[in-house]
C-alpha cells in the first residue's frame, strides 16, 4: 500500500463553530473511497480545505508525502489534487472539445500560448477525441456546453478531470442533479478512470456509493465515525444513529 | 477521424475549421472600408484616421472587458500614455522617426497596461469599476501636474514627425497618416486574430465565464488577466501614439474619463467579445457622431442617446453580434 494523499487531524472553526474536528484519513493509488454523512456533516467543507479553497485552522495535508498545507489552490492542482463541483462549473458559450482541449493544454504547461490553436496540435487533438469518445460525448465535441443536457455537463466535469490526469480526484457529488434513471452513465463513466488513480467521491445516492466504492468514510458533525469496507458500514451503530438519530434505537428495541 | 466528422454537430466545426478565411474576410473589408473612405471622402481624411486611433482603443479594451470579462471605465489611461509618450519622445527628446514614436507608444502603453491592471485587478464588480475610475483620474491629474513635459492642460504641441520610412512625409491633407493607420490597424487586426484563437485566447474566455472552474484547472486567474491588460496596453498604446503622430498634438482629453466611458459605449454598440464588433462599433458611432452633430448641433447628444438604448434593449449583443446571430439563424434556414 503506497500512500499517495493523507489528511492529518485537519481541523476548522467559523467562529465558535467547529466544522471539521480532526479528520485524518489517507488514500493509496487506486482507491475508490466514499466520503458520506448526513446534511450538515462537512463534506465539502473537507473538500474546500483539502484543495485550499478554505484555510484550515489547523492540520495537513500531503501529497506523496509532501506537506501541500500552505500551497495555493492552484499549485495543488499542479501538484496532482484536482476536484470536480456539486454544482456543474464549465464555460458555458464554449464546447466540450474546448474544454477538454483547454484542461490537457493547461497540464502540459502550454496554455499561455498566445499563437497556434489546438486544431493544429494533433496530440492535443488525438487524446481530447479519445476522452470524448470513451465518456461518450463524441456527438457533442463542437456544441456550445449551454446547449447541452445537464446529465452530460456531468460527464464533462469527470472529462475535465480525466484530462488533468490527477493523481488524486475529489468528486464532490457527480450524479447531484442527475436523474436517477441516468446514473449508470455517470457509474460508467467513474469505471473509466485509471486504475491508478485514488478516487475519493462524496455521495448521497447509496446505489452508486456501494457499487463504487471499496471503501466507505462517514463524516457526522464534523468527525470520522466510521472507517471500513462498504459491508460493514450498514450494521454500524453509531452510523445508524448519526443518519436516524432516536430512530435507530427505537427500531432496534421495537 | 471518420465518426467525429459526420457527427450532427458538423455546422460549428466548420466555422472553427477554417479561421484564416474569416481574417483574410476582415482584412479585405478593412482594406475596402479603407479606400471606399479615402475615395468618398477625401476631405474628411482626418476624421478618419482619428476613427482608426479610436479603433485601436476600442480593441484593446475588447481584449480586457469583452475576453477576459474586466469591467474598465478608465482604458483611456493606456491610450493616452501612449500618445503622451510618443509626444514627449518627439518634443523632448528628439525622436520624431515615426515608427519609432508607435514603438515607444507601444511600451508606455503596455507598462500604463501592467500599472492600471495590478490596480484594477485587486476588485471585483463595482470595486473593479470605481478602481478603473480612479485610474484615469489619477492618469489624467498626473498628466495636468507634469506640464513640463505634458503642457498641462495647454496640450502637447510642436510634434514634427518624420517622413514614413524616409520617404512620405506627413501632408496637410493627411493621406499619409491615414495610409500610415490602416496599416498599423491591419497589422494590429491579425496579431490579435492569432491571439484570441490561441491556447492563451481561450483560456481568457474561460476567465470570462468561470474563473473558479479555471484556477481549479491549475491555471493561474490574475497572471493571466494581468499579462492580457500588458498586451491591450500595447494595442491602446499603438492607437495613442498613431493620434499624436498624425494630429502633432496631445491634449489631456486623450486621457479623460470621457474617452474611455466613450471606448465603452462603442464595444457595447458593436458586440463586446468580437474584434468585428469592436471596429463596427466604433465606425458606427464616431460616424454617427460627426453626421448628427453636423445636421443638428443642439440636440445631436439626444439622438446618439436614443440610438444607445435601441442597441441595448433591441440587440444587447451590438450590432455585429446581433448581424451575426441573424445571418447564421437565416444560413440554417436556407437549406
Amino acid at each position: 500500500m503506497s500512500t499517495v494523499f493523507a489528511v492529518e487531524r485537519l481541523k476548522k472553526s467559523f467562529g465558535g463553530l467547529d466544522v471539521t474536528r480532526d479528520v485524518s484519513l489517507s488514500m493509496a493509488r487506486g482507491d475508490r473511497l466514499a466520503l458520506i454523512g448526513p446534511n450538515g456533516a462537512g463534506k465539502t467543507t473537507f473538500v474546500n480545505l483539502v484543495t485550499g479553497h478554505l484555510q484550515a485552522s489547523s492540520g495537513r495535508v500531503l501529497m506523496d508525502g509532501e506537506d501541500i498545507s500552505r500551497f495555493s489552490p492552484m499549485r495543488r492542482v499542479r501538484a496532482g489534487l484536482v476536484r470536480s463541483f456539486q454544482v456543474t462549473r464549465l464555460f458555458s458559450e464554449m464546447t466540450p472539445e474546448e474544454h477538454v482541449a483547454l484542461a490537457i493544454l493547461q497540464r502540459e504547461g502550454k496554455s499561455g500560448r498566445m499563437a497556434g490553436n489546438f486544431h493544429a496540435m494533433p496530440q492535443v487533438m488525438r487524446e481530447m477525441r479519445g476522452i470524448l469518445e470513451t465518456l461518450n460525448l463524441g456527438a457533442l465535441a463542437s456544441v456550445p456546453v449551454g446547449a447541452i443536457a445537464y446529465g452530460q455537463q456531468r460527464l464533462l466535469e469527470i472529462a475535465l478531470a480525466m484530462a488533468l490526469r490527477p493523481k488524486v480526484l475529489l468528486l464532490d457529488e457527480p450524479a447531484a442533479g442527475v436523474p436517477h434513471s441516468d446514473t449508470f452513465l455517470i457509474e460508467n463513466a467513474l469505471a473509466q478512470l485509471p486504475g491508478d488513480l485514488a478516487v475519493l467521491m462524496i455521495e448521497h445516492d447509496m446505489d452508486l456509493v456501494f457499487r463504487f466504492a471499496k471503501r466507505v468514510v462517514v463524516l457526522a458533525a464534523g468527525a470520522v465515525i466510521f472507517d471500513g469496507s462498504p459491508r460493514d458500514v450498514t450494521e454500524d451503530a453509531r452510523v445508524r444513529e448519526a443518519y436516524l438519530g432516536s430512530y435507530a434505537h427505537a427500531s432496534s428495541a421495537a | 477521424m471518420s465518426a467525429t466528422d459526420i457527427s450532427p454537430s458538423a455546422a460549428p466545426a466548420v466555422r472553427t475549421g477554417r479561421p484564416w478565411q474569416r481574417d483574410l474576410i476582415g482584412v479585405a473589408v478593412i482594406l475596402l472600408a479603407a479606400i471606399g473612405g479615402y475615395v468618398l471622402f477625401p476631405d474628411n481624411l482626418a476624421l478618419l484616421t482619428r476613427i482608426i486611433a479610436i479603433m485601436l482603443l476600442v480593441l484593446s479594451l475588447d481584449l480586457v472587458t469583452g475576453y477576459c470579462g474586466v469591467a474598465t471605465l478608465g482604458h483611456a489611461a493606456l491610450f493616452g500614455a501612449g500618445a503622451y509618450a510618443a509626444g514627449i519622445a518627439a518634443v523632448t527628446f528628439g525622436i520624431t522617426e515615426p515608427l519609432s514614436m508607435i514603438g515607444i507608444g507601444a511600451i508606455a502603453g503596455a507598462v500604463a497596461g501592467l500599472v492600471s491592471g495590478v490596480v484594477i485587478l485587486r476588485g471585483h464588480g463595482l470595486a473593479q469599476l470605481v478602481l478603473s475610475i480612479a485610474v484615469i483620474h489619477l492618469f489624467h491629474e498626473a498628466a495636468n501636474k507634469a506640464s513640463t513635459y505634458t503642457g498641462g492642460s495647454d496640450g502637447l504641441s510642436g510634434i514634427a514627425p518624420d517622413p514614413l520610412l524616409g520617404l512620405f512625409a506627413f501632408d496637410l491633407w493627411g493621406r499619409t497618416a491615414y495610409v500610415f493607420g490602416i496599416v498599423l490597424l491591419i497589422a494590429v487586426f491579425v496579431l490579435l486574430r492569432i491571439l484570441v484563437r490561441s491556447p492563451f485566447g481561450m483560456l481568457c474566455r474561460g476567465i470570462r465565464q468561470d474563473p473558479v472552474r479555471v484556477s481549479a484547472m491549475g491555471a493561474s486567474v490574475k497572471a493571466s488577466l494581468i499579462r492580457m491588460y500588458v498586451i491591450s496596453g500595447a494595442v491602446a498604446g499603438i492607437g495613442g501614439a498613431l493620434n499624436a503622430v498624425s494630429t502633432q498634438v496631445v491634449g489631456l482629453d486623450s486621457l479623460s474619463f470621457t474617452n474611455s466611458a466613450e471606448a465603452l459605449v462603442m464595444l457595447v454598440l458593436g458586440g463586446a467579445g468580437s474584434l468585428f464588433g469592436a471596429l463596427a462599433g466604433t465606425v458606427v458611432f464616431m460616424w454617427f457622431e460627426h453626421v448628427v452633430s453636423a445636421a443638428n448641433p443642439f440636440h445631436w447628444l439626444t439622438i446618439v442617446g436614443a440610438l444607445l438604448i435601441a442597441v441595448v434593449l433591441f440587440a444587447p449583443k451590438g450590432l455585429y453580434g446581433t448581424a451575426a446571430d441573424l445571418a447564421r439563424r437565416f444560413a440554417r434556414s436556407k437549406p
